[in-house]
């Protein structure tokens, strides 16, 4: 096992490195930074001398080390727009958007994983047969549609929940979070609950076909043939042996909700990464937008990191190795 | 009387039709004793244990009849009752050894669990219990084996544990499915007599489904004949199979390879699918298929192998002496003499497939050379002499299923040699001989438009064989041809194969775990295990007279047929 998490670290470096290219690349691809500093009235010795300072003439190779150098300590340098240093921009943004996709993922988790196995065992029930089409929409409706249609019905028509921001926040050292309120609650809700809906179906529909397989089995008929009971069968039996590809969809999306909160972060103007992201490249603000790549990159890296060692806490023919 | 089954029907109701998969079946089994039920695929018999335990696949339902456990009428009892009584009064033990355990528990999760559901035990007493039922089953070290892994036992031992978890509730009677199918024939014989041992001192009630007459003959006491969902005779195994008096059960006796000498044909099996198929012949001497044998092999050998050897990577490291290599073929040389039959026999994992893989090049080689016709087959793939050489030799393969591409029709399927290797002059010459060629396996010419997915198996397996036939061979590689087939279908199969062999001249290279299949197939025999050559002798000479010990160890396995009586078996023609 430590085996494969060293070689597993050692891909993970290199990942980290090809991307690290691809946001150094952007200071020099994406308009010229001078340009974005200065105002329209700076003179050419100005820009030549802003040039020098940040050491623009240097050859491209000292300046990749030395972005390379400051990335590693988490200097990403100060945003064009807001002139602050990005790194603290991104931590104050990041609480908002983690307790957004926690909140969203236990939705996802807890609701599709037992809807998938209802639905895998009670294969025709009306029930079944009710929620896999409601699924269907889940798939089908843009996100920011789903998130419109709930801030219609619940904020501007009912009137119970807000229609954007993040009330109700408590300074825990640091951590802004706004789950120890009410108030947190309310507003986190309606954007969580769109978040997760597209997740939500992918992973119902997922246990839901794993279920169905895993029933087929010999093992599972064995476990029937031998009077265990009906839940010791689809629990222990069926769901367990479903994990590792729902394992691995559930990493995949995690991933994909911390990085890509993008349009549900809008719609509800959710202060997180998200919003933060979007609004820098209104701005072609690089190096939030650089420091943004890295950082949707290392949340990839270390959710696929930790989706293997789940693979080996799962599966004995992995973790033993097949005789 | 243990159990007593009287007048039971199935039926599987579909929206379009009923069908029913047992008719008006009665057994009965007594404590301590063994019922065989016996009969082929289709024939209702594994219905009839799912019936017993109330397992039946939806939308399978018990349509008349009674169930009487222990006097008791157990059919349509509650889910819950019904639970009571699997495990702890009824245990069952399926086919498939390597999927009826739960992967990712150990065998002491499930024991324990099984064990307290039944006998309410607490974990320390379940665990005692766990360990006495894995000795009793013939696993040493077995406190040690409870936090093993399914995967980490070999076939024989899983098939062991799981008939300790059928064990594990003290029931009267055990259902086994299949239990020795997927075994090697070694691993066969030692569960056979575990499951005897087990039901004489236990006193246990045992019905043991099987569509292997020779399973039975070795372990059951009577036995009841499946035939279309109907049992068409029962009675004591000698006299079942000694003299049996319904046509079937005595067409599917005659089915059974023997052992004990080699007959020309199979007697035709009337009572199957289709029977016999009525085949249009064609004058092979003037047709297609006959035609340009160009290959003359030197001093009559057709196929030479010389020092082969092929190792796989078991597990791979970057450093070479790290590397864990299993030698699957190890040094093996034989040759093939134009127009024999030429058997490979080995049990599982001996690496007889692997040697058909090298010849037909789908493997290459380590070390050593092939020859076929004389022509080096080791030699540019692309050159056109080897190219030839692969022509004329065709491989037949084990599975009819996965062997057939089932997005293709047949009639293209079968066209595929043809038009690679341009044999005809155009298309309307590759349409006739395609007619032809299905004619001549007993398809007739009409399968052409069809897809593999609407055949059977056996007809499947007729298909590959015309496949092959299509680039005009000269030596056939059959791959285990009939071990995924009924006993009948094989019959019929092998039947055809001689045919072919006769009719058009063909080697064969015939690769069998089944001793008596080879037994009635081949010519010369090698023997294989462990990836080398133990004995290659004549039929007659290794059959009666085997030099090697492995052989003697091999033949002493086989099931022991003296119960079928010879007069049963069509005698020899000419």
């Amino acid at each position: 096992m430590f085996a494969l998490i060293v070689r597993r670290l050692l891909q993970s470096i290199l990942v980290m490195a090809s991307v690290s290219v691809i946001s150094f690349s952007l200071f020099n691809f994406v308009g010229d930074p001078v340009n974005n500093m200065v105002g329209q009235d700076a003179t050419r010795e100005d820009r030549v001398r802003i040039r020098q300072e940040l050491g623009l003439d240097d050859p491209i190779i000292v300046q990749y080390g030395r972005f390379l150098g400051n990335a590693i300590q988490g200097d990403f340098g100060l945003s064009y727009r807001i002139k602050r240093p990005v790194d603290q921009l991104i931590a104050e943004r990041l609480p908002a958007t983690l307790e957004l996709v926690f909140v969203s993922a236990l939705i996802a988790l807890g609701f599709g994983i037992t809807a998938g196995v209802y639905t895998g065992i009670q294969r025709n029930s009306w029930a079944s047969r009710l929620v896999l089409s409601g699924s269907l929409i889940g798939v089908s409706l843009p996100t920011f549609i789903i998130g419109i249609g709930l801030i219609y019905l619940f904020a501007v028509h009912l009137r119970w929940l807000p229609s954007s921001g993040r009330g109700g926040v408590i300074d825990l050292g640091g951590w802004k979070t706004s789950l120890l309120t009410i108030d947190g609650w309310r507003s986190i809700i309606l954007p969580a609950i769109t978040l997760s809906l597209f997740q939500m179906t992918i992973i119902l529909r997922l246990v839901r076909a794993e279920m169905l397989e895993v029933m087929q089995a010999d093992f599972i008929k064995f476990a029937r043939a031998r009077g265990l009971s009906e839940r010791a069968i689809n629990f222990s039996h069926a769901l367990k042996n479903t994990l590792v590809p729902v394992v691995t969809i559930i990493g995949i999306n995690i991933g994909g909700l911390i990085a890509f909160s993008v349009i549900t972060e809008t719609v509800f103007q959710w202060p997180g990464t998200g919003l933060m992201f979007i609004q820098s490249v209104d701005f072609v603000d690089v190096p939030i937008m650089s420091a943004y790549l890295c950082f949707v990159a290392l949340v990839f890296v270390v959710v696929n990191l930790v989706v293997d060692i789940l693979y080996f806490v799962i599966d004995p023919r992995i973790r033993l190795g097949a005789k | 009387m243990l159990l007593d089954i009287k007048g039971l029907d199935v039926a599987f109701l579909t929206r379009r039709e009923t069908v029913k998969a047992a008719r008006n079946v009665s057994l009965q089994v007594e404590a301590g004793e063994v019922l065989g039920l016996v009969g082929e695929s289709g024939a209702g018999k594994s219905t009839i244990g799912n019936a017993i335990m109330d397992l039946l696949e939806k939308p399978g339902e018990v349509t008349a009849g009674e169930i009487l456990f222990k006097g008791k009428n157990i059919r349509g009892l509650s889910e819950d009752e019904m639970r009571r009584i699997r495990g702890d009064e009824i245990g069952m033990i399926f086919q498939d050894p390597q999927t009826s355990l739960n992967p990712l528990l150990t065998i002491g999760q499930q024991l324990v669990e099984t064990i307290q559901k039944s006998l309410g035990l607490r974990d320390k007493a379940a665990a005692d219990r766990a360990v006495e039922l894995l000795e009793g089953v013939g696993i040493t070290e077995a406190r040690a084996r409870l936090q093993a892994y399914p995967h980490q036992f070999s076939g024989g031992m899983r098939q062991r544990v799981v008939i300790a978890l059928a064990l594990a509730g003290d029931p009267d009677l055990i259902i086994a499915d299949e239990p020795t199918t997927a075994l090697d024939v070694s691993i066969q014989a030692q569960i056979l007599d575990l499951i005897k041992g087990l039901c004489r001192s236990r006193n246990l009630g045992v019905i043991i489904v099987t569509h292997d007459i020779g399973v039975i003959a070795n372990i059951a006491d009577r036995v009841a004949v499946m035939y279309r969902g109907e049992v068409v005779e029962t009675g004591p195994v000698a006299q079942v199979l000694g003299a049996p008096t319904h046509a079937y059960t005595k067409s599917l006796i005659a089915a059974v390879p023997r052992a004990d000498k080699r007959l020309k044909r199979f007697a035709a099996i009337d009572y199957i699918e289709g029977g016999d198929a009525p085949r249009r012949r064609i004058d092979v001497q003037n047709h297609w298929l006959g035609a340009a044998q160009d290959f003359r092999p030197p001093k009559g050998i057709a196929v030479d192998v010389k020092n082969i050897s092929l190792s796989f990577v078991l597990q791979k490291a970057i450093l070479k002496r790290n590397r864990k290599m299993l030698k699957a073929v190890n040094d093996v040389s034989f040759q093939i003499r134009e127009g024999e039959t030429f058997g490979l026999v080995g049990e599982s994992g001996s690496g007889k497939s692997t040697i058909a893989r090298c010849i037909a090049r789908l493997y290459n080689v380590d070390q050593g050379s092939i020859q076929a016709m004389g022509r080096d087959l080791l030699a540019d793939p692309r050159a056109p002499e080897t190219r030839k050489a692969r022509r004329a030799l065709q491989m037949v393969f084990q599975d009819p299923y996965s062997s057939l591409n089932g997005r293709m029709r047949v009639g293209e399927i079968v066209a595929e040699p043809i038009r690679f290797f341009k044999l005809t002059a155009d298309e309307a010459e590759t349409q006739r001989i395609i007619g032809d060629l299905l004619d001549h396996v007993g398809l007739g010419a009409s399968a052409a438009k069809r897809y593999p997915h609407e055949f059977s198996g056996g007809q499947r397996q007729r298909i590959s064989i015309a496949r092959a036939l299509a680039s005009r061979p000269r030596i056939l590689i059959c791959d285990e041809p009939t071990s995924a087939l009924d006993v009948s279908i094989q019959a019929q199969i092998l039947n055809l194969l001689k045919d072919l062999q006769d009719e058009l001249g063909l080697t064969m290279l015939f690769i069998s775990h089944d001793l008596p299949v080879i037994r009635q197939m081949c010519d010369r025999i090698a023997v294989m295990k462990d990836g080398a050559i133990c004995e290659i002798g004549e039929n007659e000479q290794l059959f009666t007279a085997p030099q090697h010990p492995y052989t003697r160890h091999l033949l002493d396995l086989m099931p022991r047929m003296d119960l079928l009586e010879p007069s049963a078996v069509m005698p020899a023609e000419g």
